[in-house]
């Protein structure tokens, strides 16, 4: 049992329902990068004895999840000129809801999942669960193109707090979710260098339907 | 383990970028292909080479999906020397070099023996990819490309958590949580079976996403459709034989932790589902690109829809991913010439294709009876193969739906190919300034003739490479 760590993830998990309630971009990225700073602290939380390759996971994920993929998402923000989300698919008060919904299923359907031992007492799977699901509605009914990156990132920290469960014993297998930062980063790149916004000049990426049928 | 054959690929990609002239640089990917080519074949088929370590090494089926993306990529970049002859205004640096470091992770993806370096590969080969479908720069592509990433890297999101289950598996049996292939082989029967279900199914999903099983096909008729035709071959054919080869990963630990029956139905519907939508998006489409991407769903559905069927199916499944791997070479290749000819996709401006390329147009259209599953051609033979394994297996439903999506293909493909094949040239279309020389032609014709070859006869080398295969992949009780 670890309080501290439990406490932390409660946080991430009220930084998810925020991000779905918010329709300013730069809260949305602000709320993205807090989540990415606690990340990167957790490993230090859940080893006793801290090894390099803890320090290592925790220092990379801090500084790309909590620094540098945030402020790229904010410059190409500033270079699209975008500040907010119009019309989600979903709206903002209900997508919340369906959050707080998805956090409360994610609780009661970890405690049915056979666990070690030692995770039991643990909010990390709930957490992974709910904030997966986070992701998922904030990619699949929000229309900007940054937008939805961010809701890539939210599935990816998700995918990261499972990871979590396993890094005691293979601290360098997480490493390799960092390498689902370097989409996000290349996401952005396209984004300010490739003329999305030229060609559909307001990177909605509901105009991307010339190929639909 | 041939370790240059693994670094050759990136090092001629280097090459590439830092080589200044476009004009010389098209010919470094067929010189990084050929000697690929000549070095996969020393270790194919040379002696067994037993020094793999805990993270690279080659097994049977590695060899199998090596084999076959290592020819495509040599056919095809022959090919691409007169496409990018054509856009000598474009800048093909980028594209050559993504073009040879495709080759390069497709290369890792088949010598992976850990779980966590084959999805970093898988992960590479959609990141090199992205460029090339992107070449063309027009509107079309971005929003192509722009799909192609979104959803294929949320299906490796997806296969990374159910990696992280596979770890999780073995570390709730108490046991040592390990990726390496021959260590989960070896702990399969003991891993926690709940775990172990969700890593299948997540991997399942994940890796399905990359080869573009449905309802996780919708970047494909995009991509295919952007991409330029050389390009369809080697996603088609390569990139997707290398998210089989996943796939086949984790039916190969499923199966010998004795969870057969758990993945089988999951299998067989997922097969049956894209082989339905593809039935019913190839009726009217009035794009042959994207007819053929839909193909390319179809195909991936009756490979997983012959893992499910079991290990009776196992060799015509095999065998259906070098046909169809090679059969979808014939027709990106020779669409891409129909393409450059008509300056079009849709068949309401392409037609009479036969009398204007009497050569490209044959040859489409002995790939279009090739891919439906017509005589004498290889598909034929593995496709019955596991139509007959489906009815050994007594499983007469799933092979009775088998048989009759592939007779709606037949017809959705054959109501698109044969209009545009026949009748006059239309006047109101330009003839763009294409000639159809030798470089455009023979290397559709080569993949024709091995496709031909396989369906008369199977070479005994690949005979017994796809039957070790076999062999490497079911379980003894």
């Amino acid at each position: 049992m670890n309080p501290l760590l439990n406490a932390l993830l409660v946080v991430v998990l009220v930084l998810n329902l925020f991000a779905l309630g918010t329709s300013r971009l730069v809260t949305v990225i602000k709320i993205v990068s807090l989540q990415g700073v606690l990340l990167g602290l957790m490993p230090l939380l859940l080893e006793e004895d801290i090894a390099m390759p803890v320090i290592l996971t925790s220092t990379v994920t801090l500084a790309l999840k909590g620094i540098v993929i945030p402020v790229m998402m904010l410059r190409a923000m500033r270079d699209v000129q975008i500040k907010r989300e119009m019309e989600p698919l979903i709206g903002f008060l209900p997508s919340m809801l369906l959050g707080a919904l998805a956090t409360g299923l994610a609780l009661l359907f970890a405690k049915a999942l056979p666990l070690a031992d030692e995770h039991t007492t643990q909010l990390l799977v709930p957490a992974a669960l709910a904030t997966i699901f986070v992701g998922f509605i904030l990619l699949t009914t929000r229309a900007k193109a940054i937008t939805q990156i961010m809701g890539y990132l939210v599935l990816e920290n998700g995918i990261y707090i499972f990871g979590m469960l396993l890094i005691g014993v293979m601290p360098m297998v997480i490493e390799l979710g960092v390498l689902l930062d370097l989409f996000v980063a290349i996401f952005v790149i396209c984004i300010m260098v490739n003329h999305i916004n030229q060609a559909f000049s307001s990177l909605d990426t509901r105009k991307l339907s010339e190929l639909k049928e | 383990m041939n370790l240059t054959l693994l670094i050759s690929p990136f090092i001629i990609a280097l090459l590439a970028a830092l080589l200044p002239s476009n004009r010389w640089r098209p010919w470094l990917p067929p010189v990084g292909g050929l000697l690929h080519f000549v070095l996969t074949l020393k270790v194919v088929f040379g002696p067994a080479d037993t020094t793999g370590g805990l993270w690279i090494g080659l097994d049977p089926a590695g060899k199998l999906v090596l084999l076959l993306i290592s020819a495509l990529f040599l056919i095809t970049s022959i090919y691409l020397i007169r496409y990018l002859k054509f856009h000598p205004q474009r800048q093909n640096r980028v594209f050559v070099a993504c073009l040879l470091c495709t080759l390069g992770s497709m290369t890792m993806v088949t010598v992976s023996q850990h779980l966590g370096l084959m999805w970093v590969s898988i992960e590479a080969t959609a990141l090199c990819t992205a460029p090339l479908i992107y070449f063309n720069k027009t509107t079309r592509s971005i929003e192509a490309t722009w799909k192609y990433l979104l959803i294929g890297f949320v299906g490796i999101a997806l296969a990374l958590l159910g990696t992280f289950c596979l770890a999780y598996s073995a570390l709730h049996a108490g046991l040592q949580p390990s990726l390496s292939l021959s260590d989960l082989l070896h702990d399969a029967p003991q891993l926690s079976k709940p775990w172990l279900h969700v890593a299948f199914v997540l991997m399942l999903i994940g890796y399905g996403t990359k080869m573009g099983l449905a309802p996780m096909h919708t970047w494909k008729p995009d991509a295919y459709g952007a991409a330029p035709g050389a390009v369809g071959t080697l996603l088609a054919g390569g990139v997707t034989g290398c998210a089989f080869l996943c796939v086949l990963r984790i039916y190969q630990i499923g199966s010998v932790a004795g969870e057969f029956a758990f993945m089988s139905p999951m299998l067989i519907f997922m097969g049956l589902f894209s082989m339905a939508v593809a039935g019913v998006f190839m009726v009217g489409q009035k794009d042959y690109k994207r007819m053929l991407a839909y193909s390319s769903v179809e195909h991936m559905g009756i490979l997983v829809l012959g893992l499910g069927i079991g290990p009776l199916a196992l060799f015509g499944t095999l065998l259906h991913l070098i046909n169809n791997g090679l059969t979808k070479g014939v027709l990106f290749l020779s669409a891409a010439n129909i393409h450059r000819s008509y300056n079009s996709t849709t068949t309401d401006g392409t037609c009479g294709v036969l009398r204007r390329l009497p050569l490209s147009g044959g040859i489409f259209l002995a790939g279009f009876l090739a891919i439906t599953g017509s005589p004498p051609f290889g598909p034929f033979i593995s496709e019955f193969s596991i139509l007959s394994a489906g009815f050994g297996a007594g499983k007469y439903v799933v092979s009775g739906l088998f048989l009759l999506f592939l007779l709606i293909v037949f017809i959705g493909m054959g109501s698109t190919v044969l209009p545009m094949l026949q009748g006059k040239e239309p006047k109101t279309t330009t003839r763009t300034p294409y000639r159809e020389g030798f470089l455009t032609l023979a290397p559709p014709l080569v993949l024709l003739g091995a496709v031909l070859m396989i369906g008369i006869w199977i070479p005994d080398s690949l005979q017994t490479l796809l039957q070790s295969t076999v062999d490497f992949l079911e379980v003894q009780p």
